[in-house]
């Protein structure tokens, strides 16, 4: 009899000191971070849904400026063709390649939308209004998104990082930081107005 | 030893927490939640104002779907999408679960106006409508400077556009049965230990209170205490959803 109730008294000692070490909540925050990366790639995604019709809408008006919307499909085709599974979110490479691709797209749509100013018919057209409005919204929910996913990324580093839970890291579950999503520098830049 | 880790922690995110509260110290501070009309900026007659709160109850007592009015004076250089996120993300209006909220934003003096649009609406009133909305109804009547019309209109086709997605849920919804099986467990537990003591003879904690929770993005707590007028958010979460204009 007694054996065994100190056996059962150690295995409850060495299941709580392990929830105490985080053993737990690391991998709850690992799970936080990969649901706000599905999160952030579906509101990617959506904008990039949005940029044929765009294009299409854009085309019919008179003799609108080529090279704006060749950047946006290429762009978009770039964008589209990089993917990131959320096993990739700690490689710093693949994670700033993606970035980049990303930014570029958003550059180029914001060149676009800028472009489109010094074309009053195109500007009045309730087809071009509604889908600039569903490309605001959608810039807006990945803003919204990618702070969401950084706060995300910051609590499941932190929490490998803290103290016991570093150890319960390095000895068990071997989890590396995972890569913030950065705002790019080229999509932040205000795009030049020239007439 | 754990008591010192315990220590070491809390102490940890006392200090995160003093950060994000230095961080947010800077920037434009949201304003309380009042009641439905929250006209910050003095732009709605008081007649107008009872009327619209009228209406945004009723809908509120039909379908649980909350409409709330905010004007500023002024944003003090801050991007309107981005106040606006702090502001849903404070008063968490919308039902929990539902996400049923919608905040219809107005800054005065930046002549902006946006309406928010929680993630349970975003499929009724999606950003082209929404857009539609500011542009077609609010934005032209503000450019004429007749601010009353332009929040009846605005808010006429948001009720339009939100009626009929949700019923409104019993309110007796939030029994207190989590509390009840806590209470259970914690009798299982302190029965467990007796036993266990009792048959080692051994004392002191057996388990360690469990790892911390990850603190995320409040969505999980509900909204703030009561207000004068007995209004308050339900614990909705928006995805920045709604769309933007200025007049």
């Amino acid at each position: 009899m007694k054996p065994i109730v100190l056996r059962l008294f150690a295995f409850f000692l060495l299941l709580g000191s392990l929830s105490g070490c985080g053993y737990n909540s690391i991998q709850q925050n690992e799970e936080a971070v990969n649901r706000a990366w599905g999160d952030l790639e579906s509101q990617l995604q959506r904008r990039a849904d949005l940029v044929p019709n765009l294009v299409a809408t854009v085309k019919g008006a008179a003799n609108f400026e080529k090279e704006t919307l060749t950047a946006v499909v290429e762009a978009r085709a770039k964008a589209t063709s990089i993917q990131l599974t959320p096993e990739m979110l700690s490689n710093a490479e693949a994670m700033n390649k993606f970035q980049s691709a990303q930014g570029e797209l958003s550059s180029t749509l914001s060149r676009l939308l800028v472009a489109v100013e010094r074309y009053p018919d195109l500007k009045a057209n309730q087809n071009f209004r509604d889908l600039q409005n569903q490309l605001e919204g959608t810039e807006n929910r990945i803003s919204v998104a990618r702070q969401r996913y950084n706060g995300a990324v910051e609590t499941f580093n932190f929490s490998i990082r803290q103290f016991p839970n570093s150890m319960t890291n390095s000895l068990l579950l071997k989890l590396k930081a995972k890569e913030y999503f950065k705002a790019d520098a080229a999509a932040k830049a205000v795009p030049e107005v020239k007439f | 030893m754990h008591k010192r880790l315990k220590a070491l922690f809390l102490g940890g995110s006392v200090v995160v927490q003093l950060l994000c509260l230095v961080s947010t110290a800077f920037a434009l501070d949201v304003p309380p939640l009042r009641g439905r009309v929250n006209d910050d900026a003095g732009m709605i007659s008081a007649q107008t104002k009872t009327a619209l709160e009228a209406r945004l109850a009723e809908l509120e007592t039909d379908e649980s779907t909350q409409v709330v009015i905010l004007t500023v004076p002024s944003l003090e250089g801050e991007p309107i999408e981005e106040f606006s996120m702090k502001v849903v993300e404070a008063w968490k209006i919308g039902r929990k679960g539902y996400d049923n909220g919608v905040l219809l934003l107005v800054s005065r003096d930046d002549r902006k106006v946006r309406i928010e649009v929680g993630y349970g609406l975003e499929g009724r009133l999606t950003d082209l409508l929404a857009g539609r909305i500011v542009d077609n109804d609010i934005v032209p009547a503000f450019k004429e400077g007749q601010f009353d019309a332009g929040f009846q209109k605005g808010v006429e086709s948001i009720l339009l556009a939100v009626r009929g997605e949700y019923t409104a849920p019993s309110a007796e919804e939030k029994g207190n049965a989590p509390s009840l099986v806590l209470l259970l467990l914690l009798i299982l537990f302190i029965y467990f230990i007796s036993q266990i003591s009792r048959g080692s003879g051994g004392s002191g904690p057996l388990i360690n209170g469990g790892g911390p929770g990850g603190g995320f993005w409040g969505s999980g707590s509900s909204g703030g205490g009561g207000f004068d007028g007995g209004f308050s958010g339900g614990g909705g979460s928006f995805g920045g959803g709604g769309a933007s204009g200025d007049w």
